[in-house]
């Protein structure tokens, strides 16, 4: 059983940095939501500052990879993104095209580096 | 997207509407995206030495992709459980104004605040995005169960999808492994440049990107954090000054 969830540390460790951290802001929406103007200036900063902090974790993947793609060279993986954003501006927006052709660069890349 | 009209004898029972709610999800390009958001997000925590079952319940229970990525790829890098936990939840802020954007759609005059409970728990920003385009489709009175639906049909993609990415990640070759890692950066980035209609949004993207290299430059263990309150605080100093005085 141990082996299945991995230790009780580890299951700590996400109730402790993750469910909880996580979970309080949706519990404070839910508490003191509905007396806040969506359109409020705290909103829009946090609105930012939210969406400021997803670009930094998509960077974060990009700069030092993970596990498997840490093995993809630093150029082909900024290349795969910005080819990917060239091709889903051009698609007008299309999320499913810029992922593919983003994927395709990289495996070609990868594929003729040998 | 098909369904009964809003007097329909259909929306009379909570189950049917909580069964159109569930089956909604075939109605949207971001099950896709969700789907494959988590198949990276499992490939991650086999990478990162996590267990398939601890990855499940973190799934089910965070349920917002860039924490859980943020949670695994800190706790994997040696970082202590305040640093993980302080950008975890510097990254939950966002489902503040998203939960206080959702509910009202939903309440009625007769609406307690614990029948809300698990609607706040499935707001993320494809049930956010998607509640939108939906609601005013159901009757106000069954919103609640419709949205109990599609949070349950999403949340089992993600769960699925997490277990799927997971064994991939055990399986592949290491060329199949980065592409299915290097899934998680292209659904997010465009998903969000998609969602970034105000300036505000689409420069806080933009420069949060610039920004955190130079800030991991700091090493602080918190550059996230750093490079996201400071790119999003300027993005929004320049929407207040082109709004003007």
């Amino acid at each position: 059983m141990s082996d299945f969830f991995g230790d009780w540390h580890a299951l700590l460790l996400l109730l402790v940095a993750g469910v909880i951290p996580n979970q309080i802001w949706r519990m404070l929406g839910l508490w003191l939501g509905s007396g806040l103007d969506e359109g409020s200036d705290l909103l829009v900063w946090v609105k930012a500052v939210a969406t400021a902090i997803l670009a930094g974790v998509i960077a974060e993947i990009l700069v030092h990879p993970p596990g498997a793609l840490a093995s993809v060279p630093g150029l082909l993986r900024y290349g795969a993104v910005v080819v990917g954003f060239i091709v889903f501006v051009l698609t007008r927006r299309s999320i499913f095209a810029g992922v593919v052709s983003g994927e395709f660069l990289m495996l070609a890349g990868k594929w003729w580096l040998g | 997207m098909v369904f009964p009209p809003l007097d329909s004898p259909q929306w009379h029972r909570p189950l049917r509407a909580f069964a159109f709610g569930m089956a909604a999800v075939r109605w949207t390009i971001l099950s896709a995206v969700l789907f494959v958001t988590y198949i990276g997000i499992g490939a991650l925590a086999h990478d990162t030495h996590f267990s398939l079952a601890w990855a499940l319940l973190a799934t089910l229970l965070v349920w917002a992709g860039p924490a859980q990525i943020i949670l695994i790829s800190t706790l994997a890098s040696g970082a202590s459980v305040v640093q993980s936990a302080i950008a975890v939840t510097v990254s939950a802020i966002r489902l503040f104004p998203m939960v206080v954007a959702v509910l009202p759609m939903m309440r009625t005059p007769e609406t307690k605040r614990r029948q809300l409970v698990l609607v706040a728990h499935f707001t993320a920003v494809t049930l956010w995005v998607e509640c939108y385009r939906f609601l005013p489709h159901v009757p106000r009175e069954r919103r609640i169960a419709f949205v109990h639906g599609l949070g349950s049909g999403l949340a089992l993609i993600g769960l699925v999808a997490t277990a799927i990415g997971y064994e991939l990640a055990a399986n592949l070759t290491q060329t199949l492994g980065a592409a299915i890692l290097l899934l998680t950066p292209l659904a997010f980035l465009f998903s969000t440049a998609r969602n970034s209609r105000e300036l505000a949004d689409g420069l806080a993207l933009g420069l949060g990107l610039a920004l955190y290299p130079l800030a991991s430059l700091l090493d602080s263990g918190l550059d996230i954090l750093i490079s996201g309150v400071a790119a999003g605080t300027i993005a929004f100093a320049v929407h207040k000054w082109r709004e003007g005085p």
